[in-house]
């Protein structure tokens, strides 16, 4: 059995779901020879620091009761740079202008030796080349499967299942927020403001949404995309990005008619890397509905492949988050 | 008869006034000239142009030889046939906005054409769509017309939503 100790900075929707599917999944982490191990836990109140091992079931309680786990003021950081481990669970919130303590948490894990896997996009989207050269120098482990497509795998069946094969172009729908309010317009021939205002209230899109609509979701997504799989290196900035926001219920009625749909789509090859809404025609794999995220992945040997999936969700992201963790430590 | 032309003009100044004087000699029209840069120049240093005229077709013959006594090659000659379909959404206000000068857009390069166009406008002062079809004598020259009928949307505003590649 190998003990891995591991501390969680960011303790919201993923955060939370990583430590629920390490408790569902401990069996499973047994028989292939882990013992996983969370010694801390933080948020931005402060955290619950435990050597001998954090009892998951009473954080998550406490989170729930009291909204925060903090115990001590301790942050995030500091844990990473004082408290010895192996893993660092990286989830705090997005920062897509300056990286955020994400950034922070990351560099200063790589700094001290330790292993990173993140869903959180921002820094990855803006300092790509940074973070992968401090993790080759000090010969870190860095996973970062949860950050496009949640639950939908993406990065690591490019790398290593489809390995071997040149990667000729990536197109999909990377943004479960944008679809779904697409797909309703379509389904209720409503306009935007009003299938906004309906996904808002199931929760699926922030009060704030322009993260989503404006298409720098998906743009960061994308980055993340281009750079790992083609080796680029953009930042979200060079990303040519239209958003949803002017599709008219019209527009996607008129589409239909001639057998489209209308979705936002992310798209980059050689020399193009943009996200725009797009027709789609209907039977295309990529014509997906809800809130499904779907990728194509065009390659020289295999043709190309189409995976659908969850691109959201606590529990979903999460999955990815512990796939990436069994993939660096199972033998 | 549209007919689209591919000649090769010497490489030197006033070349392709000397290749069109037959085609308004002999009451042709001229839709298109498009010059293929990107294409090497062939081994006798020539330059390939390809165009596209409306003539008559009893005078096509007449045409070749006046063009030939010119010392201009012609290298291939064919009824124009669009063999590509396409299709984008417009949305934004395409009426006010000169809509003819927006089909013109492709029509105008020669190797393209609208050739259909549906318009939904729901309420004066809102935003219409449109969903335009385009026809064009192959995938390139498609990709091209919707790359010309973008730059002249973004001027006017209006948002293009073009097919994904299939
Ligand atoms: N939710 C999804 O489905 C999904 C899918 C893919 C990727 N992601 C990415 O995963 C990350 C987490 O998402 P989420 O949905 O879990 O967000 P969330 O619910 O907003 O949780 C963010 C967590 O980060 C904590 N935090 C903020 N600032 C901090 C700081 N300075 N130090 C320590 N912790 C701090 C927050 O603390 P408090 O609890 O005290 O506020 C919260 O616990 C984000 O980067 C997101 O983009 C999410």
């Amino acid at each position: 059995m190998k003990t891995i100790r591991a501390s969680i900075s960011g303790f919201g929707a993923v955060g939370q779901g990583v430590a629920e599917v390490l408790l569902k999944k401990q069996d499973y982490l047994k028989n292939v020879g882990l013992d996983i191990k969370v010694i801390a836990i933080s948020d931005s109140k402060g955290s619950e620091i435990n050597t001998d091992g954090i009892d998951l079931s009473s954080a998550l309680a406490r989170k729930l009761e009291k909204g925060t786990v903090a115990l001590e003021d301790k942050s995030s950081l500091e844990i990473i740079e004082s408290v010895d481990h192996d893993l660092v669970i990286e989830t705090t919130s997005t920062d897509i202008n300056t990286g955020g303590i994400g950034l922070k948490n990351m560099l200063s894990a790589f700094n001290s030796g330790k292993d990173v896997v993140t869903s959180n996009k921002g820094p990855l989207a803006l300092k790509y080349n940074e973070l992968m050269e401090a993790s080759r120098n000090s010969g870190s482990n860095f996973r970062f499967e949860a950050t496009v497509g949640g639950a939908m795998p993406i990065i690591n069946l490019i790398k290593d299942v489809l390995a071997g094969n040149d990667v000729i172009s990536v197109e999909g729908i990377l943004n479960g927020t944008c679809n779904y309010i697409l797909t309703r317009m379509m389904e209720e021939n409503a306009p935007y403001e009003q299938m906004l205002a309906e996904s808002q209230e199931l929760g699926i899109a922030e009060t704030d949404p322009s993260y989503d609509v404006d298409g720098i979701d998906s743009a960061c997504k994308l980055v993340i995309l281009a750079n790992s799989v083609f080796g680029m290196c953009f930042s979200y900035k060079d990303v040519d990005v239209t958003g949803i926001t002017k599709i008219t219920p019209e527009s996607l009625l008129l589409a239909q008619n001639n057998g489209y749909v209308i979705k936002l789509i992310g798209e980059v090859k050689d020399d193009l890397i943009r996200v725009a809404p797009r027709l789609v025609p209907e039977d295309s794999p990529l014509a997906v509905g809800g809130t499904l995220n779907v990728a194509s992945i065009q390659t020289d040997l295999s043709g190309t492949v189409t995976v659908t999936g969850r691109g959201a969700g606590s529990i979903e992201t999460a999955s990815a988050v512990l796939s990436d963790i069994v993939s660096i430590y199972r033998d | 008869m549209r007919v689209s032309m591919d000649i090769e003009l010497q490489d030197r100044p006033g070349q392709l006034l000397q290749a069109l004087q037959p085609i308004s000699d002999l009451k042709g029209n001229l839709i298109s000239v498009v010059h293929h840069h990107e294409k090497e120049k062939n081994r006798r240093s020539k330059i390939p142009v390809q165009c596209v005229i409306d003539i008559d077709p009893e005078k096509l013959d007449e045409l070749k030889s006046q063009l030939k006594d010119r010392g201009i090659g012609v290298a291939k000659v064919g009824e124009q046939r669009f063999v590509e379909r396409g299709a984008v959404v417009l949305i934004g206000h395409i009426v006010h906005n000169d809509i003819q000068d927006t089909i013109d857009t492709v029509d105008r390069t020669g190797y393209a054409e609208v050739v259909d166009l549906t318009l939904s406008m729901p309420k004066i002062d809102q935003t219409s769509s449109a969903f335009l079809k385009i026809d064009a004598v192959g995938k390139e020259e498609l990709n091209d017309s919707i790359s010309l009928l973008k730059e002249v949307a973004k001027e006017k505003d209006l948002l293009v939503v073009e097919p994904i590649e299939t």
